[in-house]
């Protein structure tokens, strides 16, 4: 282990995070990163013993459950490694990317937020643990280690929890917004002409959804007139309805007009109650005449061929 | 438990800006996007966040000359999510009934700032004392999360 | 940065470059207006592709530029709203007016150039 003991300066200094206090390379307090310096160089020394303890009392605390001994042994020896060297180098990006990293192959096995923020507070525990019983002789001096490592083990506790909240959070949005896309396609049928059939009961949420969707597909596909059929919405809270409104708006601002079809009485008056002029909002009976009303808009002209003539 | 700490230690930015000229609402409203964005905010959000700090920061320029903002991450919760702090030292908001009303236009906006803005954010909170200044708080979250 | 005006046919291209200030959108509109004048235009485009935010007063004053250049008889379209901004405008509670869209300058020339097939709004 005597190689590790090396300080490693410098290494993975991010402009950016120049902003968290940069603990071993302030020189405005030496004693800080002096002292910095030996706890280093004590948990490097420790590195085994310790990452072995902090892995049997992962287990006592049935923390990790969804992973087995080998796979907590291996996952503790990097966190401890990357633990050890934000310590070292006052820098979090290599801790902030492991714990993305480890957040990403961890949620799929249902790992939750308590035992992420448990096994990192265990680890303070065990390091903190060791400080005792290396200074116990000297109580004013573990006192300033402990100083020193506390505003530091605090921010590595609260990065390794905020980058497995931010991964999970990201992973239930992605999950969600593909269960959406799902319930509401977006067909062309003919060029610039986009249907938006919109069926079962909405929420705010799904409307919002909806309308992004819209919005994306109007300027994917170059689209200059929407149908919205809503004729399978039985019925709209004003919320809804005011979205519905600001869909129709916000297709004008990006140069397509819509068309809604499928207007129940029940919507209607709604629209009416929230004060919607329902005259600025074109509207016809059903999703076949909207369909007319787009192709004369986009200018085609519908008309009969009797078969027997042709 | 968890709670706490993130509360506790969530700082992972707090930025402050001073307000002084236009060309400081765009400096700042980017800012807030980048911000917005690192925090896991959906491009849509990340535009109504910045269209929200364009109307406030817009406001202490017309109504106080210059102010300044406060950028920061909050935990409170189970919710994650992104907090504007806006202060001046103007005159303050003579009648606010009337200024939060849609509609309603002292400056060269078109009536719709404060109330259009409280209604994209899901926190708003306007503190005002004539002769002291007026200071707005407002929060975007994410989706709430679940321990 | 001064947003530049171009001069196609008969009609002005005003294609903005980056995030615009107060001060540059006023420029902006002064720059329109006299150039309206000057050529004679038949129509205006101006092209937002690049703007990320369009807030209250972005938005007054395009209606105002729309508005003062009809009174010099030509039309104005504004083009390249991306969507994200769109629903942010109607979020806030912002409209247009009769100030007419379309979605890029393709569009905006056509719309320019074919003025009847586009006037029910």
């Amino acid at each position: 282990m005597s190689k590790k003991n090396k300080p490693r300066d410098n290494k993975n200094i991010n402009p950016e995070e120049s902003k968290y206090p940069q603990i071993p390379s302030q020189p405005t307090d030496d004693t800080t990163a002096s002292l910095l310096r030996e706890l280093v160089a004590h948990l490097r020394q420790k590195r085994s013993e310790l990452r072995e303890e902090w892995a049997l009392r992962i287990q006592e605390a049935e923390l990790l459950t969804a992973m087995n001994k080998e796979e907590i042994l291996a996952e503790a020896t990097s966190v401890y490694d990357n633990y050890v060297e934000a310590l070292e180098t006052g820098t979090y990006a290599a801790l902030q990317a492991y714990s993305r990293n480890l957040s990403e192959r961890i949620i799929p096995r249902g790992v939750e937020t308590h035992e992420v923020v448990g096994i990192v507070l265990l680890l303070r525990d065990v390091l903190a643990r060791s400080l005792f019983s290396k200074y116990r002789d000297d109580f004013s001096k573990l006192n300033r280690i402990l100083d020193a490592y506390e505003p530091a083990a605090n921010r590595i506790a609260n990065t390794v929890a905020v980058g497995f909240v931010q991964e999970r959070e990201r992973v239930i949005r992605e999950q969600q917004e593909a269960i959406r896309e799902l319930s509401t396609p977006v067909l062309q049928v003919r060029e610039r002409l986009l249907i938006l059939p919109i069926i079962g009961i909405i929420d705010p949420k799904r409307a919002q959804q909806v309308t992004e969707q819209l919005l994306q597909a109007i300027r994917r596909n170059r689209a200059k007139v929407v149908v919205i059929d809503i004729t399978g919405v039985p019925s709209m809270d004003e919320k809804v309805a005011n979205n519905l409104v600001q869909t129709v708006d916000a297709a004008r601002l990006l140069g397509a007009s819509v068309i809604v079809t499928g207007l129940s009485s029940e919507i209607a008056q709604t629209l009416v109650v929230i004060g919607v002029e329902l005259s600025k909002i074109v509207t016809v009976g059903d999703l076949q005449g909207g369909i007319e009303e787009a192709e004369r808009e986009l200018g085609y002209r519908v008309e009969y061929v009797d078969p027997s003539k042709s | 438990m968890s709670k706490e700490i993130l509360e506790n230690n969530l700082d992972s930015f707090n930025e402050r800006l001073p307000i002084l000229n236009d060309r400081d609402i765009v400096n700042i409203r980017s800012k807030g996007r980048k911000f917005a964005s690192d925090l896991g905010f959906r491009n849509q959000d990340q535009t109504l966040i910045a269209t929200a700090l364009s109307e406030i920061c817009r406001n202490v320029i017309e109504h106080a000359g210059k102010g300044e903002v406060i950028i920061k991450s909050v935990i409170i919760g189970k919710k994650i999510g992104i907090s504007f702090i806006v202060k001046d030292n103007g005159p303050g908001i003579k009648n606010l009934d009337r200024a939060l009303q849609f509609g309603y236009t002292t400056g060269r906006g078109m009536g719709v700032g404060l109330s259009g803005t409280k209604r994209i954010m899901d926190e708003f909170e306007l503190e005002t004392k004539q002769g002291v200044g007026t200071t707005v708080t407002m929060t975007k979250w994410l989706n709430e999360f679940e321990y | 940065m001064r947003v530049p005006i171009l001069k196609q046919g008969s009609y002005l291209i005003a294609s903005v470059q980056s995030s615009l200030s107060d001060e540059e959108l006023i420029q902006l509109s002064d720059d329109l207006i006299d150039k309206v004048s000057d050529v004679r235009s038949k129509g205006v485009i101006i092209d937002v592709t690049v703007l990320d935010v369009m807030d209250s007063f972005a938005t007054r004053v395009l209606r105002d530029i729309a508005q003062m250049i009809k009174l010099k008889g030509a039309p104005t379209v504004v083009v390249g709203i991306q969507p994200e901004v769109a629903l942010a405008m109607v979020s806030l509670g912002l409209t247009l007016g009769s100030l007419k869209t379309a979605l890029d300058l393709e569009e905006g020339l056509s719309l320019l150039k074919n003025p009847l097939s586009e006037d029910n709004d």
